[in-house]
């Protein structure tokens, strides 16, 4: 009786997990426009009111939203056009072109998908296909044309503007800035960018003619703050439709976010990075971890998420080395030591492994020189070494002259987790010296 | 079918009304208004501008009809002085017959189409012209009447493109609803000065008037499609063609009715205690007495006549809608001669009206007798020519008597002038001008009507094909809002884009460019000048400036004409597109690069038929550089051939550019005609921006000054300065409590802006940046000073951040966080690295200077 009670709720959780997972996993991965704002009103603000002038007012403007990586730009700007098109008589007003500094990696490229975007082909056809001069002149009319009152605002959304700048003579920008100061269509310029050094690569006559507005995104909470996006972030909504289900699982995040070592893993991830991005990430995992017979996270969990997170790849890396690998590199950090970071060729890591091996013969079997080389540029592939320069067909690959990628440190931590390593490997590791 | 009398029954005399439009520098003359003497009855039709007129040709039963877009002078045509420029109408019977099929249907007959053909000529002699006639233009829905008595009123439903027959477009349809509407709007300038400097005492009048003011158009516009079909309003169009169709009565009662206007205006205006004097003649106007047929029959007149006179309008209006809006009117009746009252007794401006018209007046005969033309068709022209010939020689008969009259006219012309400026002071969306604009104002409307074939051929070739139908962003379906509160409004003349009326602090600029060009264009030679300066200095407003101002010289016939032409380097793709740009709109040929050059040079270096002077802008002339320097050698080669008689003008940002990049052959050919825009100074900026903001309080002087000292103290850029301005409004409304009371620009709201857009962001976003981060930055501090470089490698910095973290009891950080975090600054450019495929190798050096990082990581 009890087992198959067990049993019934143990599915429903599965249907209610599987549901959790579903919401959450969109919440962790897509950046939709309908979660909340953290710590940016003042930037929200500004940032709608100017659209909305251009919207309503026809007055063109140009923007710069600029923040590190994952600080919320594309958010910010998804939230306040979704909040522009809210207003019925903006929908229909307005046009949006969206570029990206990747995708639109020249002018011609970027004109052509302006015309596109504008449907401004509809008008004459084939004129899209045009030549680049062409291209240009018919879309500078097109824009010329309008006047603030009567034409249709545009707004330009340049994601990656620093790419924009680097395009030859940075045309489009400066087309696009002079139109925003003069009196032709309205249109918003929005600039997103991570590079705070943006406006020194502007050109001069394109930076007179930026309206030199900036908003900053910056990530300026504390951890507080933090632990209390963690918690949002991890909580169900209200409309979920096991109601039951959602109080438990919100008691329990609530608790978490109470838990101390919860709070230590959270405050090692904030002070490596304040990034919701990241954040993200440990959630995602975290959250990986629940099942059906698991249902509710534990700090357990989060902790071995944050582990996997903050794992260095270069040691997981050495953890699959053959034992002769490990003795190359071995080898290679003592003539790092010995020869302060010079550079080494393939010779002189064999010497070196040789005089080992002559040493503790016991220990480890003595390779032939060409698997010995089979080894060595097995870490080439591996990128453990680099070599210094391009290597070209008829140099002696044993003669080219390589660098170890791999931090002392580095070495050492993995070796203590190396499984099954020969004692006098590991010692030889410690002491250059210990082979004597 | 109407008789309508021509020059074999009566002589007539044509004359200006009112003064010319006057330009700062130039002599630009165009008019408002003209007025016509029939020889033989004392009886004179006053015609404006937006009105429909009709035009002799060779058929008296049917002459040309046309809605007079302009009236000015030219005097390079000398035995004929006024001429007109005109949208042509034509009817059915000039339709080729070949093509009368096309219509489908049986036309009224008084049906005429909008002529939509640009190659015909629309410049003609205004002294063809033979009176007034009424047009009513019809939805598409609308059947056009058939059996109206009434001849003198036409209608018009479709355009005529001599290919087909196509309903009118709904901008056409309104804007040939109100023909008056737009000859008032032309005139605003000089009440807006007046308006502006008496604003705060009558704001709330003004929105009560502007309300009305919205409404009376609405109506208007709602009504008038439909009024050929209500029996009321056919009643009123019989009434008002009672008796005979001629043409001499018809003038004879439209001067019979306009002294009596005029009078009664001049009470109205006269009139400085208002309420207590205007109730009385509005009760007066409201009682049923008056709508005898006599007034409304006038109103009728009145309607294509003059609707300048605001009271006069609210009559018609009341005829015509519900009795609901009957009180607004009253309102606005009231209202009006408040406001004019006012105005005579503040403003000096108003005094100086009359002299203001009066020389129009004078300027306008002169460029009336000037016009000849040539109508749209040949024997058209042929026809106007013979007649001028005619009048020709019996102008001089009634010509004294004219000008006389012209001075008796005045007074009235004055008010109805300042009324009509009254109402168009409302509309706030118009920035207030100066009487210089005026000019500006009505040449963009010249401009347009000038795009003939004949005038500026690189735009008539543009129709050529549909394929090259000029492209347009679509437009918006909502009016843009206007600005509401005086930051809003301040907010719009601070934008970069409002075109200001005049560029302060550039007089003398302007005034060398203008002469240079108008010496080379005097002389019929060609020239070039380099001018420079640093960006947002106004190099190419400036030169757009000189360009307008000699523009509307060509038109009045003080320079010759000549032709201009812009480029400008960095809206070309490749520097050798500006041969095909220039040939373009020199001639409207579309040619590749190679033969555009070839094209030019045969144009401008053989010796061939005698052409106008060209002017050509190169704007951003560095862009234009190549290897070879064909670009700017040829450019500046034209000018020196003789028969080229090309101005080119270039602007670029460095002084010294001839010296620096050119080769001696190509500076040699540019010549020494330098002139350098230097930065602004501070109280240049300032005086920018006071003109800019003129009478509207929004900025506290000191903050002003403060962003115009350091705006000059960094750059000298007007740009900068117009946009932190802006900015320091929104700051403003931003820190508004109540958003109905806005306080003015402080102080402290500039220095916001100003902050906001010079300070570096670097030293918060190292403030904001994580733990880790900032740890980052420190061990790259300490391994600098360790190793004394200004570079270190990663591994190096590494080991440091490690023993770093170790003493500040911060957890291991592995490499691949470290890597992520180097990484994440250099992304930012905090940090300077190289790409991370070098790994540990990859070498990194600080973008700020270590005295910020120090700073920014010591303030905690």
């Amino acid at each position: 009786m009890s087992s198959r009670k067990s049993k019934s709720n143990s599915l429903i959780h599965a249907e209610c997990l599987s549901q959790v997972q579903r919401i959450l996993r969109e919440r962790f991965c897509h950046q939709s426009p309908h979660s909340n704002l953290f710590g940016v009103q003042v930037q929200y603000k500004h940032l709608s009111e100017l659209l909305k002038r251009t919207a309503l007012h026809g007055e063109s403007n140009s923007v710069l939203i600029i923040g590190p990586r994952g600080s919320g730009k594309t958010m910010l700007i998804n939230h306040a056009l979704k909040e522009l098109m809210e207003i019925e008589e903006v929908s229909e007003n307005v046009l949006q072109v969206h570029l990206n500094g990747l995708l639109q990696i020249n002018d011609k490229i970027a004109l052509k998908e302006i015309t596109r975007q504008l449907n401004l082909e509809n008008v004459v056809g084939d004129k899209v296909f045009g030549s680049f001069a062409e291209n240009l002149s018919f879309l500078l009319e097109a824009l010329k044309k309008g006047d603030r009152t009567s034409s249709c605002p545009v707004i330009f959304i340049l994601d990656e503007f620093d790419l924009f700048a680097h395009h030859k003579n940075q045309t489009l920008l400066y087309n696009l800035f002079d139109i925003s100061q003069s009196a032709q269509t309205p249109i918003a310029v929005i600039g997103l960018t991570c590079r705070l050094d943006i406006l020194e690569l502007l050109e001069k006559r394109v930076k007179s003619r930026f309206s030199h507005r900036q908003i900053h995104l910056m990530n300026s909470f504390g951890f507080p703050q933090y632990v209390k996006i963690f918690k949002e972030q991890l909580s169900l909504p209200a409309e979920f439709p096991d109601k039951l289900f959602a109080e438990k699982w919100n008691e329990n995040v609530q608790y978490l976010s109470e838990d101390r070592s919860v709070q230590e893993v959270l405050q090692k991830h904030f002070s490596i990075s304040k990034n919701l991005r990241s954040l993200h990430m440990l959630l995602m995992l975290t959250l990986n971890r629940v099942t059906a017979s698991h249902p509710f996270m534990t700090a357990i969990d989060l902790m071995e998420a944050s582990q996997l997170c903050s794992m260095d790849s270069k040691a997981n890396i050495v953890h699959g080395l053959s034992v002769l690998e490990i003795c190359l590199i071995i080898a290679m950090k003592h003539l790092n030591d010995i020869y302060e970071e010079e550079p080494f060729n393939f010779q002189m890591v064999y010497n070196e492994f040789q005089k080992f091996v002559q040493r503790k013969a016991h220990s480890v079997y003595n390779f032939e020189k060409p698997v010995v080389m089979k080894a060595f540029e097995h870490l080439q592939q591996l990128e453990l070494i680099k070599p210094m320069e391009r290597t070209s067909g008829n140099s002696q690959r044993e003669y080219q002259l390589m660098k170890l990628l791999l931090d002392n440190t580095q070495i050492m931590n993995a070796l203590q987790k190396y499984p099954n390593c020969p004692t006098d490997v590991r010692q030889w590791a410690t002491s250059s010296l210990s082979w004597l | 079918m109407a008789h309508y009398p021509t020059r074999l029954k009566t002589r007539k005399t044509y004359s200006w009304v009112g003064r010319p439009l006057w330009d700062r520098k130039l002599h630009y003359q165009t008019y408002r208004e003209m007025c016509v003497k029939t020889e033989g009855c004392s009886t004179e039709i006053h015609i404006q501008i937006g009105q429909f007129v009709l035009i002799e040709g060779d058929d008296d039963e049917n002459p040309y009809v046309a809605k007079l877009l302009e009236l000015f002078e030219d005097d390079s045509d000398p035995p004929h002085k006024k001429r007109a420029r005109v949208q042509w109408f034509v009817r059915f019977c000039e339709v080729p017959a070949c093509k009368r099929h096309l219509l489908g249907r049986k036309p009224g007959a008084q049906e005429i189409f909008w002529y939509d053909y640009p190659a015909c000529d629309n410049n003609i002699n205004a002294e063809t012209i033979i009176g007034l006639v009424r047009v009513i233009p019809l939805a598409p829905k609308d059947v056009v009447p058939t059996n109206l008595k009434n001849e003198k009123t036409l209608f018009v439903k479709l355009s005529w493109n001599e290919k087909k027959f196509r309903p009118l477009s709904s901008e056409l349809f309104a804007e040939l609803n109100k023909p008056q509407e737009s000859a008032a709007k032309c005139q605003k300038p000089v009440g807006a000065k007046s308006e502006s400097a008496e604003s705060p005492s009558w704001t709330p009048a003004e929105h009560v008037a502007k309300r009305i003011e919205s409404r009376h158009s609405t109506s208007k516009s709602r009504q008038t499609p439909t009024r050929p079909l209500t029996p009321r309003a056919r009643k009123r169009l019989e009434l008002g063609s009672l008796g005979n169709p001629q043409m001499s009565q018809q003038t004879s009662r439209a001067s019979l009715d306009s002294p009596g206007r005029m009078k009664r205006k001049v009470a109205f205006s006269e009139i400085t205690s208002p309420s207590k004097r205007s109730q009385p003649d509005k009760l007066q106007t409201l009682s049923p007495a008056l709508k005898a047929p006599e007034k409304t029959r006038e109103t009728g007149l009145c309607y294509t006549e003059d609707d300048e006179a605001s009271p006069k309008r609210c009559i018609i209006l009341r005829t015509r809608i519900p009795a609901s809006k009957t009180i607004d009117i009253k309102e606005e009746r009231i209202l009006t001669p408040i406001r004019g009252g006012q105005k005579s007794s503040v403003m000096p401006s108003v005094i100086l009206k009359p002299e203001n018209i009066k020389k129009r007046d004078a300027k306008e005969t002169e460029a009336q007798n000037e016009a000849t033309s040539t109508p749209r068709h040949i024997r058209r022209k042929s026809s106007v020519l013979s007649m001028n010939r005619i009048r020709q020689q019996l102008r001089f008969l009634g010509h004294s008597k004219s000008d006389q009259e012209e001075k008796g006219i005045l007074p009235a012309a004055e008010i109805s002038e300042s009324s009509s400026d009254e109402e168009e002071a409302f509309t706030p969306p118009v920035p207030k001008r100066t009487p210089r604009t005026v000019s500006r104002n009505l040449r963009s409307s010249l401009k347009s009507s000038l795009h003939t074939p004949t005038k500026m051929p690189k735009k008539s070739l543009k129709p050529k094909t549909p394929r090259c139908a000029t492209p347009q962003i679509r437009s918006r379906s909502l009016a843009a809002q206007e600005p509401a509160s005086v930051l809003e409004e301040a907010r719009l003349r601070l934008h970069v884009s409002a075109v200001p009326e005049s560029l302060p602090c550039r007089e003398q600029e302007f005034q060398d460019i203008y002469n240079f060009v108008e010496s080379k264009l005097l002389d019929r030679t060609g020239g070039c000048m380099y001018i420079s300066g640093v960006p947002g200095t106004g190099k190419t407003a400036t030169v757009h400036e000189v360009m307008r101002c000699l523009q509307q010289a060509a038109q009045a016939n003080d320079v010759p004409p000549f032709q201009y032409i812009e480029v400008n380097g960095m809206k070309l793709t490749e520097p050798h597109q500006v041969y095909v740009q220039i040939l373009q709109k020199l001639t409207g040929q579309k040619a590749t690069a190679n033969h555009a050059a070839e094209l030019l040079a045969k144009r401008f270096c053989t010796r061939g038929s005698p052409q106008e002077t060209t002017v050509l802008l190169v704007d951003e002339l560095d862009l234009l550089w190549t290897h070879k320097q064909d670009i700017m050698y040829n450019l500046f080669d034209w000018p020196t051939h003789k028969e080229a008689r090309l101005v080119v003008l270039t602007i670029a940002n460095t002084m010294d550019l001839p010296e620096r990049i050119m080769l001696n052959r190509v500076s040699s050919r540019l010549g020494l005609t330098r002139m350098s825009f230097q930065p602004y100074t501070y109280s240049q900026l300032q005086q920018i921006l006071r003109s800019r903001l003129k009478q509207l309080k929004a900025f506290e002087d000191d903050a002003i000054q403060l962003v115009a000292r350091k705006v000059a103290a960094l750059s000298g850029d007007a740009r900068r300065c117009l946009d932190i301005c802006r900015r320091a409004t929104e700051i403003c409304e931003f820190s508004q409590q109540k958003p109905d009371s806005p306080g003015l620009v402080t102080i402290a709201h500039s220095m916001e802006a100003v902050d906001e857009m010079f300070s570096s962001s670097y030293i918060t976003a190292i403030k904001n940046s994580s733990v880790l981060e900032q740890s980052f930055l420190r061990a790259i501090l300490a391994e600098f000073r360790r190793s004394g470089l200004e570079e270190a490698t990663f591994q190096q910095i590494y080991s440091q951040h490690v023993a770093l973290c170790r003493m500040e009891g911060l957890s291991y950080p592995t490499v691949s966080e470290t890597m992520a975090v180097c990484s994440h600054l250099g992304s930012c450019r905090l940090l300077l690295v190289e790409p991370s495929r070098n790994d540990l190798l990859l070498r990194v050096r600080l973008n700020v200077s270590q005295d910020d990082v120090l700073y920014a990581l010591k303030e905690e």
